[in-house]
């Protein structure tokens, strides 16, 4: 198989098929790379910019970037490990992300990806928006301040469920999920917890009810292993990501 | 070798004494510690004024003109100066009255509470002025290390003040980084 | 108040105006809300109705655009123009003049729904500026004189279209024209051209005429065109970008206004070489008073046979063009945010690749253009490429249009062939005492005295043709916060870095500008800065903080001297956060304030 395309990622040879993102190929040779808007049943968005890497020396996300035979790819560098905490920082500023208060804490993909690059400040001002939490349905409940506009609710509404339920609005700095109905209000909607929308968050945004700290400290998702070895919270079987109430 | 002790000062602002918990919790090790530090003002002790310090920890955000006095005081002190726990690092619980304006928090808490006779919003000077918002303490001034968690746990701050002490750097292991 | 039924039956006039498709969308809004001045949600909720969409769908683009307005507005709508060039001529004091006028504040609609006076970006009238929009349409070099004019004017409630012509005129202000403007165009030859040797031989001439995008990226034309060319499919479009929205430009306006027909004679010959029977040219909304005079020249081109079907005869060439109005959002330059708005969304670049080349307008093979591009294009077909490319330098050819605006005698459209030096610019236009100048706009760069011996060509300064000149009276870090609050305001939101990044900036440069900045603060603003250039997901995010960046660079000393002389400064304004305790609580004690002098900020290490 020595024809085999493949590119190298930090010095290891990463194989690939013709249509693949760098992400898609690293993520399936075991090799990670930190990403939050990224979900591996879903077309990339490119919006976190978390996943960024050096292709051939240019910064790219990685899981909008095609892989291309030959590339050289560049990922845990002490460079790009500053810039994805900054990032990371951005997005801790912009929301209102009270960690010890939020029951996806531990199980939380926010949190994991900033443990493991490092995070242990959030650094910039904080921006404390007035966001609402929308608690209209009977078993879920939405608090906008912890989302980070990643759209993967949106995008599996529309693309999975075929609902269409979320939406994100507005420009700039005022760009905000929405619930489509007139009163913007999950109760409002045919949203159920089986919906993949329902399965989808990488923050504490969208949680079940009924539920609260139902696993103890020390014995969460994340609190022993980094995400890396543990893989996202999405892509896990229900009781160890804890994504839904059974 | 005889080194002088480091002097550490600590205190909490708009914090739950949690993050000082955490420091009680090194138990035995608060032995070995004490062997290597001097406490200056803390709450741990009854030391009133500030000294010259090696270290200010503090916890909590800074949530009055009180903590804004303290905070600088606590500054101008410390070589180092290290913020502790959720609420110094990004205002925490303390902060989550930055939802709303300040007169709702007032009047909810004093005009409109249950069984409140004579109902006011207190104006008494002996009382710190707040803030409109809650503010983690970099908003304030310049901190030289972080310590996260809710609070962080007593290995952490253990690794960390040891580390310090003996002029290391700092790293932490993936356990001792957290949030919550 | 409109009846409900009224509502419906307005909304569904338009769209059936627009053929109920729904690429149209941004037009049918723009339309509605100039016959009801703002979009309701039920407005809204009607227009989706009718179109056969998502509610959604219909709500995020109202939301997106600034010339949308989901809140009501007055009957007579203004909108100053901010740009730095704007301020240099006074408009914040004509802003606070015309408020007091007419009694209204700042963003915020007069009780009796009369009138709404606030400020927008650039509006692409620097050189006869301060200028601003009333309902869209451009009102030019306002003075208090003309503002009481115009104040009689909305409290007579007159019109718009009765108001005095001289108050929209807008000056072309041609300064100085090359091959490119100097020269006779006879309308039809660049097609004829085609028709006579065929697409591949003017491809030819493309590819020896080295002409590269005007629009500023600089990518090469010819090797666009061909890609499109090449790529498979049946259906294929032309698009003209005409959305001038980098702030200090204004040459695709003159060219626009003056020049239509080489563009659209450019756009044709596209068509033609690529195999695209459809064009569009898409005009930035501030340029709306150029709508109805453009689509007359459209028809008058159909009516000579250069436009429409069977152009000059030929029965199997056919091309029309088809103008889009954009509403206020300086993203949409990016070639595939035009794209999408085009079709009718809001405004956020794709992921690249796949390029427009092959995957445009409705997926399909586009060419994109700068309108300058377009007009070169033309000329090259006719003159040949050669003849252009014995102007300019090695990796620029030709020339390349300049829009000279702020501290100079002789603002306006400079024609050079590419390899100019920028101290002959300054020369030609009467800018005796610069300090430093803006190139291409708060996107590109910003440079002092010590470089105006570098040349204007992709080799060395590269530029889409803003060229703002700030003398030594200014402050540059005056420019430098306009551009921060600029790049605040049109950020599309998409990508973390940009979104969020660009309001840190905007803060720490407040901070900074009003004097409360330190050093640190620099360091902040180059480390943010560093983060937004490798982040972003497009070029308005990467050039973000370009502007930023320089000034630190080529101006240190305009930091300098507002910089406090501690290590370090609070974020926000301590005092300042007590204000609202000391009204609810009603003590004005000691203990009731945090002045500066009693807190022991200078003791920092």
């Amino acid at each position: 198989m020595s024809d085999e395309q493949s590119f190298t990622l930090d010095g290891r040879r990463i194989p690939f098929q013709n249509g693949q993102t760098v992400m898609q190929a690293a993520l399936e040779a075991g090799v990670y790379i930190p990403h939050l808007c990224f979900n591996p049943e879903f077309t990339p968005h490119g919006s976190c910019r978390v996943c960024l890497v050096k292709v051939n020396n240019r910064m790219q996300a990685a899981c909008t970037t095609p892989a291309a035979d030959g590339q050289t790819v560049q990922s845990e560098t002490e460079e790009l490990r500053e810039i994805r905490r900054g990032i990371l920082q951005m997005l801790f500023v912009e929301g209102n992300h009270v960690c010890p208060a939020c029951e996806k804490s531990g199980a939380c993909q926010l949190q994991a990806v900033a443990y493991y690059t490092g995070m242990l400040a959030p650094h910039f001002k904080h921006f404390y928006p007035r966001r609402p939490v929308d608690a209209s349905h009977p078993e879920a409940v939405i608090d906008f301040n912890r989302c980070i506009l990643c759209e993967l609710c949106v995008r599996a509404s529309r693309d999975v469920d075929g609902k269409n339920i979320f939406a994100v609005e507005g420009r700039g700095i005022q760009a905000h999920l929405v619930v489509n109905t007139p009163s913007g209000q999950l109760g409002a909607t045919g949203f159920s917890l089986h919906d993949k929308a329902a399965q989808v968050c990488p923050t504490g945004s969208i949680l079940t009810k009924h539920r609260g700290y139902d696993i103890p400290i020390g014995q969460r998702l994340y609190d022993r292993k980094p995400i890396n070895v543990v893989g996202d919270v999405a892509q896990l079987p229900d009781r160890q990501g804890g994504r839904r109430h059974d | 070798m005889i080194e002088p002790r480091l002097k550490i000062a600590t205190c909490s602002l708009a914090g739950c004494f949690g993050c000082h918990m955490s420091l009680l919790d090194l138990d035995e090790r608060l032995f070995d510690l004490a062997e290597r530090v001097e406490l200056d003002r803390s709450p741990l002790t009854d030391i009133k004024e500030l000294g010259e310090c090696d270290v200010g920890l503090i916890e909590g955000g800074v949530c009055n003109a009180e903590n804004v006095h303290v905070l600088m005081e606590f500054r101008a002190r410390c070589k180092i100066l290290v913020a502790i726990g959720a609420c110094a690092l990004n205002g925490g619980v303390p902060a989550m009255r930055n939802q709303y304006d300040l007169k709702e928090c007032l009047e909810e808490s004093y005009v409109r509470g249950m069984g409140l006779v004579n109902a006011q919003i207190p104006s008494d000077p002996e009382i710190p002025l707040l803030l409109n918002k809650v503010h983690p303490i970099h908003e304030v001034v310049k901190i030289d290390y972080s310590l996260p968690g809710c609070p962080p746990s007593a290995d952490t701050i253990w690794t960390f003040i040891n580390e310090l002490l003996s002029g290391q750097a700092i790293v932490l292991s993936y356990r001792q980084i957290h949030y919550d | 108040m409109v009846e409900s039924s009224m509502l419906t039956e307005t909304i569904r006039d338009i769209v059936q105006h627009h053929s109920g498709m729904p690429t149209r969308l941004l037009q049918i809004l723009r339309d509605v809300q100039d016959r009801l001045t703002w979009l309701s949600p039920e407005t809204l909720e009607r227009v989706a109705e009718e179109l056969s969409i998502s509610p959604n769908k219909v709500r995020s683009v109202a939301e997106f655009y600034s010339f949308l307005y989901t809140t009501p507005r007055g009957r007579y709508d203004i909108l100053f123009s901010d740009n730095i060039t704007d301020r240099m001529l006074g408009n914040r004091e004509l802003l606070h003049y015309l408020c007091g006028r007419l009694k209204v504040s700042i963003g915020e609609t007069r009780s009796d729904g009369l009138v709404t006076i606030g400020t927008t970006s650039c509006t692409g009238m620097c050189d006869q500026g301060p200028a601003a929009l009333v309902n869209g349409y451009t009102l030019t070099r306002l003075n208090p004189s003309r503002l009481d004019g115009i104040a009689n004017l909305i409290e007579s409630r007159i019109p718009l279209a009765e108001w005095p012509r001289e108050l929209f005129e807008v000056y072309s202000n041609l300064r100085r024209a090359d091959i490119l403007l100097g020269r006779h165009f006879a309308d039809g030859s660049a097609l004829r051209a085609v028709l006579k040797r065929g697409p591949e031989a003017i491809m030819e001439e493309m590819v020896k005429s080295g002409l590269r995008g005007q629009g500023g990226a600089g990518f090469g034309s010819a090797a666009k065109w061909i890609s499109c060319r090449n790529a498979p499919g049946n259906v294929k479009y032309v698009v003209c970008n005409a959305d001038e929205g980098e702030p200090g430009t204004f040459k695709d306006r003159v060219l626009m206004q003056d020049f239509a027909d080489l563009v659209f004679e450019g756009m044709t010959l596209c068509g033609r070489v690529i195999g695209a029977q459809h064009g569009f040219v898409y005009l930035r909304g501030e340029y709306r008073y150029m709508l109805n005079p453009l689509k007359a020249t459209l028809q008058r081109r159909r009516e000579a046979g250069l436009l429409g079907e069977a152009i000059l005869g030929d029965i199997s060439f056919n091309f029309d063009i088809e103008i889009h109005l954009g509403a206020g959002a300086y993203v949409c330059g990016e070639e595939s945010a035009l794209i999408e708005s085009l079709e009718g969304k809001h405004g956020v670049p794709r992921i690249r690749p796949p390029f427009p080349t092959t995957h445009g307008y409705l997926n399909k093979p586009t060419v994109v253009n700068n309108v300058e591009t377009f007009a070169a294009a033309a000329k090259i077909a006719v003159e040949g490429g050669d003849w252009f490319a014995s102007r300019g330098t090695a990796q620029s050819k030709g020339t390349k249009l300049l829009s000279v605006s702020g501290d100079c005698e002789r603002p306006g459209i400079y024609e050079y062939p590419f390899g100019i030096t920028v101290n002959r610019v300054l020369e030609d236009c009467g800018a005796h005492d610069a300090q430093g100048i803006q190139m291409a706009g708060p996107a590109g760069h910003m440079i002092s005295a010590k470089q105006f011996d570098r040349r204007i060509c992709f080799e060395d300064l590269a530029t889409g043709g803003s060229f703002m000149v700030f003398d030594q009276k200014r402050d540059i870090l005056d420019g430098v916060r306009n551009f921060a609050h600029f790049f605040v305001h049109e950020s599309c939101g998409f990508c973390t870095p940009c979104r969020v990044g660009t309001s840190l900036m905007r803060d720490l440069m407040d901070k900074v500008h009003t004097g409360h900045g330190t050093r640190y603060d620099l360091e902040e603003m180059r480390k943010l800065g560093r983060i937004m250039q490798a982040g972003c997901h497009c070029g308005l995010g990467q050039t973000a903080p370009n502007p930023v960046l320089d000034s630190l660079d080529q101006f240190p000393e305009a930091y300098e001297r507002r910089l406090r002389s501690t290590a370090y400064e609070p974020a926000f304004d301590l005092n300042a956060a007590l204000e609202e305790a000391r009204q609810l609580t009603g003590r004005s004690d000691p203990g009731a304030y945090l002045n500066e002098e009693d807190l022991l900020v200078g003791a920092m290490p």
